[in-house]
């Protein structure tokens, strides 16, 4: 890839035939690394140093909304249903159930169930894995308090359509949290050539900057499915400290998205 | 894999070794909703008694915050003679004290007390005895709905695996946790399982540590006479007693020990002199090897060591101890982050975050340590006169004397919330 002309969005993947949101080629990528999920120097390193501060940002962001009280206190999720999009290895749904949320996550690489799966018993938590799409969930009528879209919109294949399918899994009143990366140059050095090319932190190919997704694209693909962006909060990498912070006034590369669902249902 | 059935006991984590480190960092947890099962070998009434555990130990400012944090200060705090002043002197037994000497003065801190940490009149720190510590400990360890102890109790093997750990004690019952700390001390065989190896020497030094009752008060003065032989500490107690900690070459430290009590209050007056009035013995003496040990790394799979298991070092300064709380105050707080957001707390990540935090403080004042020991246990004149130099350099320039009483004070460096005086 030549990296200093980003390419033309003609090599995007084709729409799959049956209108399904899933990228079978995204799919084939991650679920060749499965077995790393887990290890914190392995290919997603970068997403273990994440992990603290999302987890963070999506617990008190539940916490205020549902007005759970001191964020301090153990189990502060208690009872709050959750389904995690694209759940990986489950990095996000077993802190997520420790802190007292009941959990499913849903994946569309088999592999990942079984890792995130596996992973889960040995640890002894109970959590409810599929491998499925986010319209076969839409498809049963399930609705969860919160639906966590983490780092998966950069890798679907039609975003409205997947939003939409993700939005009708949310209860009317309940939220949506969107996190991805912004289609700028910024995000093309960073992320692409960044973090692939140059510290090696993701195998190069890991993200398609074509497929990363704009705030006001984003904002206007939840609207019409019936979702009203509430924060909007940039996530910045600092590489002399090697940590991750929250920035409100920067959503260049990483950014963070909460909205509600508003009562009416989406068309 | 373990079936569930095979566990007994569960926890969050398991901390082999039950004395002052692990109880309060059992404590430490216990406060935050991390539940401990705590194993000891000794039975918990034997330990308080003096014929246990005849030392004291400098509990520095920053480690009375620690404590007072932890609710057991209050319990502490009666028994605990503040130090306002620190008297360093080099000498012999024939010329005496040297007249250059090191003078640390409480107050002299006041100038510095803009920062939140120190308050203005705060002494230096606090001299208890080890058994008031332990029983203030052991009271609250009793209480805290928290912590199992298991007591007297031999741990026979700890599994650690990716996905947890399993301890396995002496009478067959399982211990099923996330993480296993090891307080087990400076021959920690949680430690030597694990393959941690350490830098370990001894010194050719013993401590003889005992109490005596003087005519005069101390009005909370601490020396430390640099005696060739090692160094001669006298520690304000309550109650006209001062606690001392007499290193010595080893051989006469058997032959001291052999003395009846006359000869060897004797031997002891002629070191400490004459500026309380006449000295009486006030309990018996003890005597303690002399060693330096620093392990080369404080963490593994789902194991992380604090206190003596992790660094010992020569009581010159009064500083092991006060290693050993700062490490608790940083592996409670990087465990408790951990809970709060829901990750194991036994990741890799997790105890990456508390060897970096605690190495580089220990490693510098074990280092420290180390070198003071050498520098003035002898009696060659021109290292006498080098030391005594030094000791009245730092003494002519305030902002290193004052960098150094901060040190002494536990108050240097990224602190633990408990240190600061917030809430775990």
């Amino acid at each position: 890839m030549n990296i200093a002309n980003p390419p033309k969005r003609s090599d995007q993947a084709a729409p799959n035939p049956s209108r399904s949101t899933i990228d079978d080629a995204e799919i084939e990528k991650f679920g060749k690394m499965a077995e790393d999920w887990w290890n914190p120097d392995g290919p997603f390193k970068p997403l273990h140093a994440l992990n603290p501060l999302r987890i963070q940002f999506i617990r008190d962001q539940l916490i205020q909304h549902f007005q759970r009280g001191d964020p301090l206190k153990p189990t502060p999720l208690r009872g709050l249903t959750i389904l995690d999009i694209g759940c990986g290895g489950g990095l996000l749904c077993e802190p997520m159930t420790r802190l007292g949320a009941m959990v499913t996550g849903v994946d569309a690489a088999d592999r990942n169930i079984d890792i995130a799966r596996t992973h889960a018993q040995r640890m002894e938590l109970s959590i409810d894995y599929r491998c499925a799409a986010a319209e076969d969930l839409a498809a049963e009528g399930l609705a969860f308090d919160v639906v966590l879209n983490m780092e998966v919109v950069e890798h679907v294949a039609e975003v409205d359509l997947f939003l939409n399918a993700a939005a009708r899994l949310v209860r009317p009143g309940g939220l949506m949290i969107v996190a991805t990366l912004n289609r700028t140059a910024k995000s093309y050095a960073l992320a692409i050539v960044g973090a692939e090319y140059i510290m090696r932190w993701l195998p190069v190919g890991t993200h398609d900057w074509l497929k990363f997704v704009r705030p006001s694209e984003l904002a206007r693909s939840l609207r019409t499915a019936n979702m009203k962006i509430e924060t909007l909060t940039g996530l910045t990498y600092n590489p002399l400290k090697e940590t991750w912070s929250l920035n409100e006034r920067d959503l260049g590369v990483n950014y963070i998205a909460t909205a509600i669902r508003t009562n009416r249902l989406p068309a | 894999m373990n079936d569930k059935n095979d566990v007994d006991i569960r926890a969050d984590v398991l901390i082999a070794g039950g004395g002052m480190a692990g109880m309060t960092m059992a404590l430490a947890l216990s406060h935050a909703d991390v539940r401990a099962v705590v194993v000891e070998r000794q039975a918990p009434t034997g330990m308080p008694k003096l014929s246990f555990d005849g030392r004291t130990s400098a509990i520095a400012y920053g480690s009375a915050r620690i404590f007072d944090g932890l609710g057991v200060w209050s319990a502490m705090v009666d028994d605990a003679e503040p130090i306002l002043d620190v008297r360093v002197a080099d000498g012999n037994l024939t010329e005496g004290v040297s007249p250059l000497f090191l003078h640390y003065d409480h107050l002299e801190l006041s100038s510095d007390c803009h920062d939140s940490v120190i308050t203005p009149d705060a002494p230096l720190g606090y001299i208890l005895e080890n058994r008031t510590i332990r029983r203030a400990l052991a009271d609250a360890v009793e209480n805290s709905e928290n912590i199992e102890t298991l007591a007297p109790s031999d741990l026979a093997s700890v599994d650690r695996t990716a996905f947890g750990v399993t301890g396995v004690l002496a009478d067959g019952r399982r211990i099923k946790a996330a993480l296993a700390i090891g307080a087990d001390g400076r021959n920690s065989p949680l430690r030597v399982a694990a393959g941690i190896a350490a830098t370990d020497f001894r010194y050719p030094q013993t401590s003889i540590v005992c109490t005596v009752a003087h005519d005069r008060p101390h009005n909370g003065v601490a020396v430390e006479l640099f005696l060739p032989g090692g160094p001669f500490a006298m520690l304000p107690l309550p109650g006209q007693r001062t606690n001392i900690v007499w290193s010595e070459n080893s051989e006469l430290v058997t032959s001291l020990m052999a003395l009846d009590d006359a000869a060897f209050l004797a031997e002891v007056s002629r070191r400490f002199g004459d500026w309380l009035g006449a000295l009486t013995l006030a309990g018996p003496r003890f005597s303690y090897p002399l060693g330096f040990l620093h392990a080369e790394r404080y963490t593994e799979l789902r194991l992380a060591l604090i206190g003596d298991a992790a660094h010992a070092i020569h009581p010159i300064a009064g500083q092991g101890f006060n290693m050993g709380l700062r490490d608790v105050a940083a592996l409670a707080e990087v465990i408790v982050d951990a809970r709060r957001l829901g990750l194991d707390i036994g990741d890799a990540t997790v105890l990456a975050r508390y060897e970096r935090w605690r190495r580089f403080d220990n490693t510098l004042l074990a280092t420290m340590c180390d070198g003071l020991t050498r520098l003035f246990s002898n009696d060659i004149p021109p290292l006498r006169l080098a030391r005594d130099i030094g000791l009245a350099s730092v003494e002519k320039i305030p902002p290193l004397k004052r960098l150094f009483m901060r040190h002494a004070m536990g108050v240097v460096g990224t602190l633990p919330r408990l240190v600061k005086g917030e809430l775990l």
